[in-house]
């Protein structure tokens, strides 16, 4: 039990397991919680349903077969206390009797052999004892059988336990099947979910197949299991009735044959006393007596009699003998031989018969029928004959008994004379009859006795019929029969087989309604329905789901195509607007050249204001579409770090001018000058941080990018940039005069504090990669501090109420966290209200090798050689300004120093000096009219003042004009090209011729002599192209159409190169080159093949003229169009010096 | 050299007041770097060709825009040859007019065209003023002995 108990219980958990493991993508866990547990329930409860049910049944078993073996242990132990107490009865009433005879045998002592007798007689006993106790073993026997039985009927049910064990274990398995089952469809369906999706719809609908069939089994199952439980409770009550009856049955046979042994017995008695003496040892005083005391051991009779067999001859004798006459019986029908109140004085004589039975002895209870003869009655006649006849003890049918109005049997033994044998014929027992011995039994009295001494006598019905007459069964014990359903027949065998007699038995009640069976169905129909419903909801909750989930596929497919659509319909609408809005533009600028009247120039002047708003919003749209449909992708190529922020400071200057805010660039020498990456994009972000700062800065202060290596600001200990330390201990200690303007400023170590991966090891720690950090810091209005958290969304603004006072989309920050994001960096802020803002980003870029460096910082500053060596003084009491001032001429190769003020300054000219600085500049905020003519007066003649200003008050320049002196003004901001050519003009007078020959050496050393070829239909831009060309040396050669081109350039010829217009009419640059290309490749594989000598085609053994494609709009579909039709570069119209340097550098250097 | 230095700030206020209406740009200076001793009659030749060039151009254009049916794709090549003359000297405001103009040849406008036409004519005109008025200080100032000078 407890086996099955583990059994059912790891099934349970195995379940449950099975169930957890099932994947319900259903977000609805409550649900799932919740159906588990009544999973959980359920199995629970049928398994002790179960377990409660099969161990009751058992039980029951049990205690049938209990009460089957008290019961036999009874009756056995009944039998043996009869049998010993009869032996005992039988030994004593025998001594004392002995004794009486002995007595009359001492009186008698004429008498021969008496010895003999009591031999014959202590023969006899003992041949009896023997009898009686063989007899006694005989239901021994018997219980053995039984005990025998009813272990088989134990090991029988123990065999049907286990059946009903397996059955359990298969439901069990059956059910775990089942629940298994649509796991494992599960599991299967979630490995091909998606490609099998309208598959799983028609698994949906075999899975109902199968819940149908599923619970089919379940009913089906119920059905059996309530037929199965039905038949063995229908069996079991057979059974118990069975043993019922059988015991009752036998048992009434044993007691019966028990009192018909003891009424054989004394037949044998009064054979042996009354006939075997002479005269008879037994008179009716003795045999009252006797019969009297030994009445326990005959319970069911109601009394014995001895009847003497007397012939007709010896009628008279006998009547004489005993002083009454023979007496027949009162009525011939009426049967009531042993009634009390009938007077035998009152009887008539009997009628003359061949012979009589007259009683003679009788117990006390019946003395009133001595006298009577027995042969008169007509059952008491045939018992008679049959008894003699057969030397057995015979019954009658049975008939009421007078007194006790009972029905009674009557039991005749007859009594021989002599000792005959076990095969005696009849004849010879009739011959040998004495007399009769009978016993009238009353058999209600007996059965209601034994079913007293038996256990459940309540339960059933006992009927005793006697059916020696099948067609009238004649009813002896027992109600009226009432058909209760089951019903026992045992035949009883009373001794006599004339006399047939049955015992019914039935169960008083019908048979309650099988309520085990019923509940056990019952609780399995209701598990299959729970399974069911189960199954059933799990399967319509998966369909929903799935319907669920396609759904939102759907949706999420639409949502994305709408996505796209969107950002397409975008960059396709901004694009489309864009040319009109040129247009709009283009003709607003002309209006405003045109004549036009102060109101009427103001509303042209701000329609175009406006228009170029709109035109800078829809690019800015552009690049957010574009960048949100992953169309952008960043460019990698070579650029360097100062032009870009040189560039920016550009497009800023006039704003900031006008502003009067000072705006300044540094970057850190710890920079390479040249890095791999998106300069367009670079620079976008950067002008987008300072077009920023700039709306937002009025009238004071100052906006300063500065770039650095990501590592340098972590490395607090050691910068190496004096900047930046500056900088940053600047704004640690919060004094104002340690910024650029002098302005406080927030401290801009926040704005990337958040940065996750500033000193990254993992990027910048990659040989070829370097990690830069750009801040830009203003001393603008500040963002509100409730407003910095959407400070990156798309079109938010710190202020988006109607009336704001700063314009614009604010889609700036959005792009440039975007972009920030492409460049594998990140974005981060400070900002104080009323102080200034600082932003800060980093940004990966490829390391460039360094080995090109020389030729490209050439190639872009051409003029940086110039001021190579030069000495610079800068008088500027503000550390940073100064710092940034010193950056830009360093990158020109001046050597700088510093000193605050012009006394300072005067000390450093008179200390250091014997060559003496060239220049000295001078911050526009120390200039002191006074002190500062006095200085510019006595400045040597070789060194030039520059006054570095924002822009110029005029008194100063009145004051040095005035003085007859001569400074120069560098307008700020400070950039490379400005410093340039305000250097160039002033210290040309010197060495001007240097500069112009330094630059021919540049572009002229590349180009002199060099046959060049400009093909070009425009006869302006040729000629420009020619000069441009001539300056640097080159033979030019013009012509004015393809064709003409075509034409010049077949091989051989002695051109070097070709610059080609590319929209030329009849044949445009495109086609020329491609023609121009297969002449050339003709004539090399004639080269290569030998069939046309290198002689004839100037000595050349492969033609390939560089051709370079002139072209006024640079755009990339061109540039593509240009290599693929085989040209070799191009540069933009009009020339460009350091462009058309770089293209011919190309060729003409490697070549 | 009172006269000379009055020239030469003249021809600067000419040439920088050209520069801020927006008659030249940076490419007119640069051509003017390309002019040097080897070739001293750069930029006078180069302008001369455009006047001659444009001339010829604004005829061609009057002529294709009074058809019947205007060959637009006739009338762009010479707008585009126009617009590129045009930027090659730095007459910006010119090729400022011919890139709308060639957006309404684009569009097959034809007012429009007629408008640019009108327009670029007016520009080439102003422009050939101003720059025969520089020409012509600059001569003063050289037969003045003076040199002339650098505008930046």
């Amino acid at each position: 039990m407890s086996l099955n108990c583990k059994i059912s219980g790891l099934n349970g958990r195995l379940l449950t397991r099975s169930k957890m493991k099932k994947p319900l993508r259903g977000s609805n866990s409550g649900w799932r919680l919740k159906r588990l547990l009544l999973f959980v329930w359920v199995v629970l409860v049928a398994i002790g349903f179960g377990l409660s049910l099969f161990s009751g049944v058992f039980r029951n078993k049990m205690e049938i077969i209990g009460t089957c073996e008290d019961n036999n242990s009874l009756v056995l132990l009944q039998q043996f206390n009869v049998s010993k107490d009869l032996l005992h009865e039988l030994a004593s009433s025998f001594f004392n009797s002995d004794q009486i005879t002995t007595l009359k045998c001492t009186k008698q002592l004429g008498n021969e052999m008496p010895t003999k007798h009591e031999v014959s007689c202590s023969l006899k006993m003992s041949d009896h004892a023997q009898n009686v106790e063989t007899w006694g073993q005989c239901p021994v026997h018997d219980d053995k059988a039984h005990m025998v039985h009813s272990s088989s009927i134990h090991g029988d049910l123990a065999r049907e336990h286990n059946d009903i064990l397996k059955v359990c274990m298969w439901v069990v398995f059956v059910i775990v099947l089942c629940s298994l089952f649509p796991c494992l469809w599960m599991n299967r369906k979630g490995r091909m979910k998606e490609n099998e999706r309208t598959q799983s719809r028609s698994a949906g609908k075999w899975m109902k197949k199968l819940l149908v069939v599923f619970v089919l089994v379940g009913v089906t199952l119920s059905i059996w299991l309530f037929w199965y439980l039905n038949e063995g409770i229908q069996l079991g009550r057979k059974e118990t009735l069975a043993s019922m009856c059988d015991e009752r049955a036998r048992m009434l046979q044993d007691q019966f044959n028990v009192s018909m042994n003891h009424v054989h017995a004394l037949s044998i008695l009064v054979s042996t006393f009354y006939h075997g003496k002479q005269p008879p040892a037994i008179d009716q005083k003795t045999f009252g007596e006797y019969t009297e005391q030994t009445s326990f051991e005959r319970p069911l009779t109601s009394g014995v009699a001895y009847a003497l067999r007397v012939h007709h001859y010896e009628r008279e004798k006998f009547e004489k003998e005993h002083g009454w006459t023979i007496k027949k019986m009162e009525t011939e029908d009426q049967d009531q031989t042993l009634a009390q109140d009938c007077d035998p004085e009152n009887l008539d004589p009997s009628p003359i018969h061949d012979e009589y039975a007259p009683v003679i002895l009788s117990q006390e209870t019946v003395s009133h029928i001595v006298s009577i003869d027995m042969m008169s009655g007509k059952e008491d006649r045939e018992n008679i004959l049959r008894a003699r006849a057969s030397g057995k003890g015979v019954l009658t049918s049975p008939f009421k008994l007078l007194k006790s109005n009972h029905l009674g049997v009557v039991l005749t033994f007859a009594v021989y004379n002599t000792h005959l044998l076990q095969d005696a014929t009849p004849e010879q027992r009739i011959k040998a009859t004495v007399g009769y011995l009978g016993a009238s039994y009353d058999v209600p009295s007996l059965v209601e006795k034994l079913l007293h001494q038996l256990a459940s006598k309540q339960t059933i019905i006992v009927n005793v019929y006697d059916t020696t007459n099948i067609s009238a069964a004649i009813r002896m014990y027992g109600p009226d029969e009432i058909d209760t359903g089951l019903v026992k027949i045992n035949s009883l065998d009373f001794g006599d087989p004339a006399r047939k007699h049955e015992m019914h038995c039935r169960f008083k009640q019908r048979p309650s309604l099988p309520w085990t069976a019923i509940l056990a169905s019952g609780g399995v129909i209701v598990i299959t329905f729970l399974l069911g419903h189960i199954f059933h909801a799990a399967i319509n909750r998966i369909e929903e789901v799935e319907r669920d989930y396609r759904k939102m596929m759907e949706l999420k497919r639409r949502a994305e195509a709408a996505d796209i659509a969107k950002s397409q319909f975008l960059a396709m609408v901004s694009h489309e607007i864009r040319t009109p809005m040129n247009g709009v533009l283009g003709m607003l600028q002309m209006l405003m050249d045109t004549t036009l009247d102060t109101k009427q120039l103001d509303f042209a002047q701000t329609a175009h204001a406006s228009g170029k708003i709109l035109i800078k919003l829809i690019n800015e749209v552009l690049d957010q579409a574009k960048i949100e449909s992953e169309r952008l992708e960043l460019e990698a190529v070579p650029f360097m770090l100062h032009t870009v922020l040189d560039d920016v400071l550009s497009s800023f200057a006039t704003e900031s001018q006008e502003k009067g805010i000072e705006l300044a660039v540094y970057v850190s020498n710890q920079l390479p000058e040249v890095v791999i990456g998106d300069p367009v994009r670079f620079k976008k972000i950067i002008t987008n941080l300072v077009a920023n700062s700039l709306k937002f800065t009025h009238d004071r202060g100052h906006i300063f990018a500065s770039v650095h290596l990501a590592d340098e600001v972590t490395r607090e200990n050691d910068m190496k940039d004096e900047i930046l330390r500056k900088i940053l201990n600047g704004s640690k200690s919060s004094l104002a005069c340690d910024t650029l303007s002098g302005l406080p400023v927030v401290d801009r170590k926040k704005s990337w504090e958040n940065f996750e991966k500033l000193s990254g090891k993992d990027s910048t720690n990659e040989a070829e990669k370097i990690k830069i950090l750009v801040t830009v810091e203003d001393t603008g209005v500040g963002i509100p501090i409730n407003a910095q958290s959407r400070i990156f969304m798309p079109f938010m603004q710190a202020d988006s109420s109607p009336s704001r006072i700063y314009g614009g989309t604010g889609i700036g920050l959005s792009i440039s966290k975007r972009l920030v994001g492409l460049m594998d960096g990140e974005i981060g802020f400070v900002s104080e209200p009323g102080i200034g803002s600082t932003f800060s980003f980093t940004a990966v870029f490829m390391k460039k090798e360094i080995y090109s460096l020389d030729t490209e910082s050439h190639q872009y500053h051409p003029a940086t050689s110039e001021f190579r060596g030069l000495q610079a003084l800068v008088i500027d009491p503000k550390d940073i300004r100064a710092g940034v001032t010193r950056y830009h001429l360093q990158r020109l190769g001046i050597s700088v120093e510093v000193t605050s003020g012009f006394d300072s300054a005067q000390t450093y000219l008179s200390e250091s000096d014997t060559s003496g600085f060239e220049m000295i500049l001078v911050d526009q905020e120390v200039w002191d009219t006074e002190r500062g003519l006095a200085f510019l007066r006595g400045l040597k003649s070789s060194s030039k003042l520059f006054l570095l200003a924002n822009s110029v008050k005029p008194t100063i320049q009145e004051e040095i004009k005035s003085a007859n002196l001569v400074a120069t003004f560098v307008e700020k901001p400070l950039r490379l090209s400005v410093l340039i050519s305000c250097f160039q003009e002033t210290l040309r007078i010197g060495n001007n011729r240097v500069v112009a020959r330094r630059k021919q050496s540049n572009l002229g050393s590349l180009l002199r002599d060099k046959r060049i070829l400009v093909v070009d239909d425009n006869i302006v831009n040729r000629r420009v192209a020619e000069g441009a060309l001539k300056k640097y040396g080159a033979i030019v050669t013009c012509v004015d159409s393809g064709k003409a081109a075509l034409e010049r350039l077949k091989p051989p010829h002695s051109f070097h190169a070709c610059f080609m217009d590319l929209q030329m009419p009849e044949m445009d640059g495109f086609e020329a080159t491609r023609q121009i290309r297969e002449l050339e490749s003709v004539v090399n594989v004639q080269i290569k093949s030998d069939e046309a000598s290198i002689e004839t085609y100037g000595k050349v053994s492969h033609w390939h003229t560089p051709i370079l494609a002139m072209t006024a709009d640079v755009i990339q579909a061109t540039d593509e169009e240009c290599i693929k039709c085989g040209m070799d570069g191009f540069v933009s119209k009009p020339f460009e010096e350091e462009q058309l340097y770089s293209a011919a550098a190309r060729f003409f250097e490697s070549g | 050299m009172d006269g000379v230095t009055q020239l030469q700030r003249q021809f600067v206020e000419h040439a920088t007041s050209l520069y801020r209406e927006g008659y030249l740009d940076d490419q007119f200076t640069q051509l003017q770097k390309l002019q040097d001793e080897t070739n001293p009659d750069f930029v006078v030749e180069v302008v001369t060709l455009f006047f001659e060039d444009s001339e010829k151009l604004l005829n061609n254009l009057a002529t294709a825009l009074q058809q019947e049916s205007v060959d637009y794709k006739q009338v762009d090549a010479y707008v585009h040859q126009f617009k590129g003359s045009s930027s090659s000297i730095g007459a910006q405001r010119v090729k400022n007019v011919c890139v709308v103009f060639r957006n309404y040849c684009d569009e097959k406008n034809l007012d429009g065209c007629v408008v640019c036409l009108q327009q670029a004519k007016n520009e080439y005109l102003l422009v050939r003023n101003k720059l025969e008025a520089l020409f012509n200080l600059e001569q003063q100032i050289l037969q003045a002995g003076g040199s002339v000078p650098m505008i930046v």
